[in-house]
């Protein structure tokens, strides 16, 4: 396979969660994915940005970027917002943790990204913004069930 | 995502179909409240067998019901979630928060 990229910027608005998850498994499915695995990197990719517009934006408007890769058998998925940022990433990644707790938000979005995904890292500075890079290995041969 | 409802004395059961994302559970919250407003419905049945894909925004809204029904001394089950979905709504807890046994598809403990 040969290595690949791909970049996308889109409005942080909620009407792009879906293409978002969309566009990065159609990217991703160049490594021949099993559908779980193609599952997992949708609801992954699902929650980085809905976080970016949740969290990052709330509210405001922004872009959120999404930068994907294909390196030997890996795939990576960066999601990117210049929001707000996280001022505690530790706390803002424990399961059932959620800054904005009046909106129904179950906390678990970090726990998912990190139990579907092989990686998962954080980097975010308060009043710039957030990035969430994470990895996952495609496993040589794929199927289809 | 679009619901389908029936009732059955004190009980409603809700089939969703679609995908359950940030952006479609607010207006899924605000039909099931409107819904749930009713209050002699005591029981609530969520038949998540048409929902494609549901992310951890879905939890909340899981969640979030099930609170107001235990609020008024109700009970909610979950029927018919695939295997990705019901594994979200498992690393939550939230089967053995409802009390049901089948993990892994969430069904069978509707009766």
């Amino acid at each position: 396979m040969l290595d690949n990229e791909m970049h996308v910027s889109f409005l942080g608005v909620s009407q792009n969660e879906s293409f978002a998850r969309m566009v990065a498994a159609a990217f991703a499915s160049q490594l021949n994915p099993t559908i779980e695995e193609l599952t997992d990197i949708r609801t992954a990719v699902s929650e980085a940005v809905t976080n970016a517009i949740i969290h990052g934006y709330s509210g405001m408007r922004g872009m959120v970027m999404m930068d994907c890769a294909i390196r030997g058998s890996t795939f990576t998925v960066a999601v990117r917002d210049e929001g707000r940022g996280i001022p505690d990433v530790a706390l803002a990644m424990q399961p059932f943790y959620t800054s904005i707790p009046n909106l129904e938000r179950s906390g678990m979005g970090f726990a998912v990204m990190e139990a579907f995904m092989d990686s998962v890292t954080v980097e975010s500075e308060v009043g710039r913004g957030t990035t969430v890079t994470m990895k996952k290995e495609i496993a040589a041969v794929g199927c289809d069930e | 995502m679009q619901i389908k409802t029936q009732r059955d004395g004190e009980t409603l059961s809700v089939l969703l179909t679609g995908e359950l994302d940030h952006h479609s559970a607010a207006p899924l919250r605000v039909e099931l409240d409107a819904l749930l407003s009713d209050r002699s419905i005591r029981r609530l049945v969520l038949d998540l067998s048409g929902v494609s894909f549901m992310d951890s925004s879905g939890l909340g809204v899981v969640l979030g019901r099930y609170k107001l029904l235990k609020e008024r001394g109700g009970s909610m089950r979950i029927r018919g979630a695939s295997r990705p979905v019901g594994r979200i709504l498992k690393m939550a807890g939230v089967y053995a928060l409802l009390g049901q046994q089948d993990a892994e598809r969430g069904e069978g403990h509707v009766g």
